[in-house]
Parts: structure tokens; C-alpha cells; sequence
């Protein structure tokens, strides 16, 4: 454990004698660290993602520049910083330039409660988790923004879209964490990762669906990735960015997706937890499979529409997660404290029977309007 | 003009969907009026890949006019040289020999299966199936790709039909490749339908959408798989028959909705039907010349004639009038693309704009015929 | 949507593509490896024979696009008819071969490379000795079997890749 002493321990050590704590040295570390941590996790989704779509689609994917491709996303963004930044003649410039910012800075912000291993985070807050709901909310006014700062009809349909989208889910996913939140006995990341013996992917099977299905949506990913739907409207809110206010965005993106890996691999794969090797290295491995699983869907799946996204939303997973909410709730208050073996039966069987009766009853959205 | 029954004042708004977009088939542009997401109308306007075909049609000889049918409809080529092969032959009253005549359906029947690969894959990724089905079928086109390549040795364009049969003989290694090849694609046709075919999400977006009623299909004059797949039983290789159609066995596939997973869903059963005409004329091919001697600048007797055939996407027709001399005074085109077209405003209007797209990929046009 | 089938479709999906990672991707790297070509490739340019090219134009009168020039004198001197300039507009010719299926002396022939691109649009135009056969271009056996023999055999995806489903 010569990291956790290092991380604790030594800056304690060595501050100067009239610094104010040596908290900000902690602070200092951790976001070199984090900041490095997220952009390099965030070259290696994007190459990740590219290689894995092409060899599912039967084909390579980059593996010319540098040895196997690892160096395309390097060239891909000293390309795009090269490029012309072109603002539109009658767009807000205001809002046009400060909408890539307000959409990446929120996900970022995501990893300061994340646990890399027990103790090992830039601010242990005894909120965590709701302090994650609070900050990934704001990406949306920065999508927003593009969507009105640029102009065009394209960027405002995406954006009224991804609007709506992202309102509607916020409910279904923060209903799942509550769950969670419930079983564990705490609002904090670590103690939540510290709580789990077994991990609460066994526990709460319908809650980890939710959260995956809801997660997918907000951050606009396959199969709800209506929002830059590439083949409708061109490219949704950030058809008018080019240049580097694209790399931000692109960047936002995938910084959104590796957050939400890290929030699921957090709350229910059991965060740094594992037999052999370092904790840090559990948590990669861990995120890099949930990721792996948002590229499957994605290459797999066709896109929804709006209203069915809508519909799923609200009439699918909404009343499933309050079920589960009610459910989890009754098992915490009355469940022996021995026996958790079979509450992950029970739990798994409770899932299997909701989701094949509620399938039955759930509906389409709307289908053709009288004009 | 508003859907709901809300206080909310909304005004409708003119959106450009316009000739450089990543899902128009080539360059067409549709003038959309939506409100909020629901399209009320849609005005296209095409024409940006004119090129006046029918005119150049009078300067060139009928030999020489036969490259340019090619570039018509630029996915399905041999299609559009059977068309015209078979309208002068009927105009000159040319015969062909039997071999060409098998090797001309083996050849319009694989151009069916590549023409279908583009478009349900191309259908796909207008749903959004980030291009995992299309290069899954792209695979398969390119196994026929080589098959045309080994014969006229293009992979676009071909060239290879003439008046009087074929340009020439097939080598001795394309049978034995088309027989590896047929097993192999009905197998992909199997694992492709376990891969897309009960997929919920293409379900809640194909089915029930784009519904095109049989009586305007009927009087629209839609042909092909789109009219198939509305309930109208017509496909001209058994309605009228063209070439030796009649000495195979083969079923019309047709759907009853009239959506576009129903349009989808005659495609593949196409592609099935196709598999075992191939199989039947491979077996059947008799040897022989491939090509009566007709002469390079050939002059029909003056008079008009019409043919047409079941292409890939509908019932295209050659007309050619000829006044005795090496090139044709007149030649139209009956465009199954273009005509197919004209049904699109009927069958969008109240849809949102995800469906327009799909609409109006399942229907399946090329620009190169609609504007010619 | 309905989940009729409670979701299946889509796991039978995903199992399909997940079976595609340990397939061979059907990809040909090149340069380091070129596929064979067809024996009848149309290729982009013509060869000419000029030993056994009368001058008789049946190329340039057949040719759809006029993009073969043929200029021909008596040369007074020892009173033969030759062939003074047989020029082809490479940019301007579809590749349709219908020059090479009209020649009734085998003199015209269709290349078979196809790594011939040009700097300046100036210099697709070709004329006379740069039209004769050499190794960078080789003649094609389109319409004429007897090359078609003596060429490599073609790459075959149906071959190359045969997969268990």
C-alpha cells in the first residue's frame, strides 16, 4: 500500500511550515493526475472504439499511423487544430465560442469523486453521488448553446432534441442510483465501492439496465444518438464547429462516455476491487469493459426515433425503476443479515418477471399525424 | 396548423434538405416544411445530374449508345443493357443465341442480388446501424463484383451486353466461381436475417411507416418491389415475360402493409428467389455461340419499338424510334426510379423527420436515372 | 416499440457481430499487397501496334466519346500510305472497349496497370511511339483470349475467404 502512504501521508509531511494545509498539495496532484488520466482514457476510447467497430464490421480498424494505429487520434486533432475555425456570419459569437467549453468542463468535473482506489480521490465528499447528478446536468446548457449560437435549423433541431432527451432520463437514472444508494447505506462514492462484498451488479440486476440504458441516452451514444444523427440532420448541434471548438466537442463527448463507465463501474462492478492486481489497474480494466459494451450496442443497433426515445423514457423505464426503488427499499428493511446469495436470486428472478411483463403491456409512441 | 390541442402558438418552417447530404441518394433536394418535427409537406426538386442522355442518344450509333446506358442507373448496369439490348433486337428483329440468352439471365439476376445489397444496406444506414450491415452486404457485392470483373472486366460499368447476345464468351473459371459463390451467399442471407431481421428497434421504426396504399400505388404507376410490397402481385418476369424467364421456376415474393419493413423484407425474399434462378441457369447452360453477326453501325428498319424488364427497382423501358439510319431518332427512357418518386410526398406527410429518411430510402432511386 | 420478444432480436444481434472480432477481416493492405487484376481489365489506357495498324480508323469511327485521332499521309517518297498521328485523349476515353472489339487487324489493345496517373491533365493525351506495349504497360487480354491466357489468374474473394457460419 506505498501509494495510499504517498497520497495521504507524505504531502502532510511535506508542506512548507506556514502553508495553509497541505491540502492543496493533495489537490495540486490529483489534478495533474486526473487531467492526465482523462485524456489519456479518452485516446484510448476513441482508439478503442475505432478499432473495435472496424474489426466487427469485418474490416480493420486505423493501423497506419504509429505502431497498430495508436498515434491516429494524435494525428486526427493536430489535423483539426490546423483547420479553419469558421463561425457562422448571423450566429451569437458569444454563445458560439463558450458552448464547447460549458459541454466538456462538467464531465470532467465528474472525475474529482471517482475512487481510484480506497481513499485515493480529489475530494472525498460525503455527497458524491449527488454531486455527479448535479454536475452532468449541466453539459446540456452547453449543447444548447450550440444548438442556438450557431444559426441554422440543423443545430436547432439537434439540440431541441438532445434537450428533451436528456431531461427525460435524468429521472429513470437517478432512480437506479438511488437503489444503490439504498443497499450501500451511503451517499459516497468510496463508501459505496467499500460496501460491496458482492457486487451490485448481482444485486440489483434491473438497476444496472436502467442505469446502462439512461447512461447511453444522456450522453447521446448509439442506439440514442439522434441527436448527431449522421444521416438526418448532418450533424446535429455541432454542424457549425470546426477546427478546434470540434476537438472539444469530440472530446466531450468521449470524456462523457469513460465518466459514465467510471460512475457504472463505481456503483456496481465494484470499483477497485479485485484479488491480484493493483486497484488502479482493476479500475481501468473495469472501465475499459463497460466501454467495450457501449461500442457493441453501438455497432449493433439501429437508431430510435424521438418520440419512441421519449416513450422508452417515460413509459419503460420510469415505472421499472420505481418498482425496483420500492423493492430494494422492503429487501433492505426486512432482509436477515446472513443470506445475501439469495437476494441476488431473488433479485435476479424479480428482474427477469418485470421486464417480461412489462414488455407485454408497453406501447409504441405516436405513429402518423393527421395533416 | 398545430398537431395538439396545447395553447402553444408554433409556426411551421421551410427546412433545405439539400443536394450535398449525407443520406440523398446522389444529389436530390427536398424542400421540407415541418412543424416542430412533423413534416406537413415536401416540394423535390432534382435535376442537379442531368446530362442528357436521350439526346446524346441521337449522335451515337446503337453500338455506341450501349456504354452510356450504363452510366443511367449506375448501381444496376446490366440492367439497362438487357433494357436497350432487348428494344433494338425487337426493333431489328435480331435473334439471339441460347447460350447468350443464360448467360444474359445469370447476369441480370446477379446484378439484382448487388443492386439489393446496396440498397437494403444503404436503407440501413439511413436507420442509423452505424454502417455494420452495409459492410456486411458490401462483402457480398464484392464477391459479385469480381464474378462481372472476370467476364467484361469492369466492376461498374459493364459494356458487356450487345445487339445480337453478348460481347463475349464467359471464361471457363466463372462457373466454377459462381457455383462456390451461391452456397456461400444463402448462408450470409441466414446469418444476416439472425443479425437485423426482429431487431425491436428496426421493428418501432420500419414497421408502419411510410404506408403507400395499393390504390396509389396503382394509379401513381409504381412498380417493382415498392408496388410488391404494397399487395400488387406484378412482376413482368411472369406478367411478360422478356428472355427465357418462362423456362424457370422461381415464386414472386410480395408483401401485404406496404411499409418500409415490408419493402425490406420482398428485398431479401428477392434475393432468395434470384439465388435459385442462378442455380437452375448454371445448371442449364447450354454450349453455343454467344453472338449473331450483326454489322458494327447497324441500321433498323424504320418504326418504333418498346421493351421493357424488371430491373432491380422497377419496370425500366427503352422506346427507340429509328428512321433507317446508324443512330435512333428518338430513344426515351421510362425511368422506374423517377416514377417511384412521384409517390414520395403521399407517403411522408405526417411523419416526422427520422421517417422521412427512411421513406425515402426504402423506395431505392438512383440519380443517375431519375434526372438521366 | 414493443418488446414482443422481450429484447431477443437484439441479443441475437449483438451475438452475430461479437462472432465477427475472431472472423479475418476481409481487407487487402495495400501497397504491400496487391490483389491480381481480371484477365479482360479494362485498364486506362490503349496500346497500339503500329506494325499492324493500317490506318483504316474503324477505332476512331466506333469510338462513342471521338477520343482517338488518326491523321494519315501518302509519304511521297517511297509511295506508301502510312499512319502519321494516332493520338488517344486518354481523359476523354470511358474505358468501353469498343475500339479494341473493332479493330479487324488485332493492331489496338486495353492496358492493364493501373497505377498510370499523371501529374498534369496534359499528359493523358497520347500519342504515336509513347502507345506501344512495354512493361509498364502491359496489354490486357480483353476481347482477345490468347493474352488473356499467357496473364495471371484473378483474385477471387469467393477463394480467398471462406468462413464457418
Amino acid at each position: 500500500m506505498a501509494i495510499n502512504d504517498v497520497i495521504h501521508h507524505l504531502p502532510m509531511t511535506a508542506t512548507p511550515p506556514d502553508w495553509p494545509g497541505g491540502y492543496w498539495w493533495h489537490w495540486l496532484f490529483f489534478t495533474v493526475v486526473l487531467i492526465g488520466f482523462v485524456l489519456a482514457m479518452v485516446m484510448g476510447a476513441i482508439y478503442i472504439e475505432r478499432r473495435v467497430l472496424g474489426r466487427m464490421q469485418s474490416r480493420l480498424g486505423p493501423n497506419r499511423t504509429g505502431p497498430f494505429g495508436l498515434l491516429q487520434v494524435v494525428a486526427d486533432g493536430i489535423k483539426l487544430l490546423l483547420k479553419e475555425n469558421i463561425v457562422p456570419s448571423n450566429a451569437d459569437k458569444v454563445v458560439h465560442v463558450l458552448a464547447p467549453v460549458v459541454a466538456l468542463v462538467p464531465a470532467m468535473m465528474i472525475f474529482a469523486v471517482v475512487p481510484f482506489q480506497d481513499g485515493a480521490l480529489l475530494a472525498d465528499l460525503n455527497i458524491g453521488i449527488l454531486y455527479i447528478v448535479a454536475i452532468s446536468s449541466i453539459s446540456t446548457v452547453g449543447v444548447f448553446m450550440a444548438g442556438w449560437g450557431s444559426n441554422s435549423k440543423y443545430s436547432l433541431l439537434g439540440a431541441m432534441r438532445n434537450i428533451a432527451a436528456v431531461v427525460s432520463y435524468e429521472i429513470p437514472m437517478v432512480l437506479a442510483i438511488v437503489g444503490v444508494v439504498l443497499v450501500a447505506g451511503s451517499l459516497s462514492m468510496n463508501d459505496i465501492v467499500l460496501a460491496q462484498n458482492i457486487p451490485f451488479i448481482l444485486l440489483q440486476p434491473l438497476g444496472f439496465l436502467i442505469f446502462f440504458t439512461a447512461g447511453c441516452a444522456e450522453i447521446n451514444r448509439s442506439p440514442f444518438d439522434l441527436m448527431e444523427a449522421d444521416s438526418e440532420i448532418v450533424a446535429g448541434f455541432h454542424t457549425e464547429y470546426s477546427g478546434m471548438r470540434f476537438v472539444i466537442f469530440y472530446m466531450a463527448e468521449y470524456t462523457e462516455a469513460i465518466a459514465i463507465s467510471a460512475i457504472i463501474t463505481t456503483l456496481f462492478l465494484g470499483g477497485w476491487r479485485g484479488p491480484l492486481l493493483p486497484p488502479w489497474l482493476w479500475f481501468i480494466i473495469k472501465v475499459i469493459i463497460v466501454f467495450f459494451l457501449m461500442v457493441w450496442t453501438r455497432t449493433t443497433l439501429p437508431r430510435v426515433r424521438i418520440d419512441q426515445l421519449m416513450a422508452l423514457a417515460w413509459k419503460f423505464l420510469l415505472p421499472l425503476a420505481l418498482v425496483n426503488l420500492f423493492i430494494t427499499a422492503v429487501q433492505v428493511l426486512v432482509w436477515p443479515d446472513g443470506l445475501p446469495w439469495l437476494m441476488v436470486v431473488i433479485n435476479i428472478a424479480i428482474m427477469v418477471i418485470l421486464i417480461l411483463i412489462w414488455s407485454k403491456l408497453f406501447k409504441l409512441g405516436w405513429g402518423r399525424v393527421e395533416v | 396548423m398545430t398537431t395538439t390541442e396545447m395553447a402553444l402558438k408554433t409556426e411551421p418552417f421551410v427546412l433545405n434538405i439539400g443536394p450535398v447530404h449525407p443520406s440523398t441518394h446522389g444529389v436530390y433536394r427536398m424542400r421540407v416544411t415541418l412543424d416542430g418535427e412533423v413534416v406537413l409537406d415536401m416540394e423535390p426538386v432534382f435535376g442537379y445530374l442531368h446530362r442528357g442522355v436521350e439526346k446524346l442518344a441521337e449522335e451515337r450509333s446503337y453500338t455506341g449508345f450501349i456504354p452510356l446506358t450504363d452510366r443511367l442507373d449506375y448501381i444496376a448496369s446490366m440492367s439497362n443493357n438487357l433494357a436497350y439490348c432487348l428494344a433494338v433486337e425487337r426493333l431489328a428483329g435480331v435473334k439471339v443465341p441460347e447460350r447468350a440468352e443464360y448467360i444474359r439471365v445469370i447476369m441480370a439476376e446477379l446484378q439484382r442480388l448487388a443492386n439489393h445489397c446496396i440498397v437494403v444496406g444503404a436503407f440501413f444506414n439511413d436507420c442509423g446501424a452505424y454502417f455494420t450491415p452495409f459492410m456486411y452486404l458490401f462483402r457480398e457485392r464484392e464477391k459479385i463484383l469480381d464474378l462481372f470483373d472476370m467476364v467484361c472486366g469492369q466492376r461498374l460499368t459493364y459494356n458487356y451486353m450487345r445487339i445480337g447476345g453478348l460481347s463475349q464468351d464467359i471464361p471457363d473459371e466463372f462457373l466454377p466461381a459462381l457455383k462456390k459463390f451461391l452456397p456461400q451467399m444463402k448462408r450470409f442471407v441466414d446469418e444476416y436475417e439472425c443479425f437485423i431481421k426482429q431487431n425491436e428497434i428496426l421493428l418501432a421504426r420500419a414497421k408502419g411507416v411510410g404506408i403507400l396504399s395499393r390504390e396509389t400505388a396503382i394509379n401513381c404507376g409504381i412498380s417493382g418491389p415498392v408496388a410488391r410490397a404494397s399487395g400488387i402481385k406484378w412482376d413482368l418476369r411472369k406478367a411478360d415475360p422478356y428472355s427465357i424467364y418462362d423456362r424457370f421456376e422461381f415464386d414472386i415474393p410480395f408483401g401485404e402493409a406496404g411499409d418500409c419493413y415490408d419493402r425490406y423484407r420482398v428485398r431479401m425474399e428477392e434475393i432468395k428467389q434470384s439465388l435459385r434462378i442462378l442455380e437452375q441457369a448454371a445448371r442449364q447452360i447450354p454450349p453455343g455461340p454467344v453472338k449473331t453477326e450483326v454489322p458494327h453501325l447497324i441500321r433498323p428498319p424504320a418504326g418504333e419499338a418498346y421493351a421493357h424488364i424488371e430491373s432491380p427497382k422497377g419496370e425500366l423501358g427503352f422506346y427507340l424510334v429509328s428512321d433507317n439510319s446508324i443512330a435512333p431518332y428518338r430513344c426515351h427512357v421510362r425511368p422506374p426510379s423517377l416514377i417511384n418518386l412521384t409517390a414520395l410526398r403521399e407517403m411522408v406527410r405526417g411523419w416526422k423527420v427520422a421517417d422521412l429518411i427512411i421513406i425515402f430510402g426504402s423506395i431505392d432511386i438512383t440519380m443517375g436515372e431519375v434526372d438521366r | 416499440m414493443k418488446f414482443e420478444r422481450f429484447g431477443l432480436g437484439i441479443l441475437k444481434g449483438m451475438t452475430v457481430t461479437v462472432r465477427h472480432l475472431w472472423r479475418h477481416p476481409t481487407v487487402n493492405q495495400y501497397p504491400e499487397q496487391r490483389l491480381n487484376l481480371s484477365r479482360r481489365f479494362r485498364g486506362n489506357e490503349l496500346t497500339w501496334d503500329r506494325g499492324k495498324c493500317t490506318g483504316c480508323a474503324t477505332c476512331a469511327k466506333s469510338c462513342p466519346q471521338g477520343a482517338i485521332e488518326i491523321v494519315t499521309a501518302t509519304n511521297l517518297a517511297d509511295n506508301k500510305y502510312e499512319v502519321e498521328k494516332y493520338q488517344v485523349d486518354t481523359g476523354y476515353c470511358i474505358q468501353c472497349g469498343l475500339c479494341v472489339e473493332a479493330c479487324p487487324y488485332d493492331a489496338v489493345f486495353m492496358g492493364h496497370a493501373y497505377e498510370r496517373a499523371r501529374y498534369r491533365r496534359g499528359e493523358l493525351v497520347q500519342t504515336n511511339d509513347m502507345l506501344l506495349e512495354s512493361p509498364e504497360r502491359p496489354r490486357s487480354g480483353y476481347f482477345h483470349p490468347e493474352i488473356a491466357k499467357s496473364l495471371p489468374r484473378q483474385t477471387l474473394l469467393v477463394e480467398r475467404i471462406v468462413e464457418k457460419r
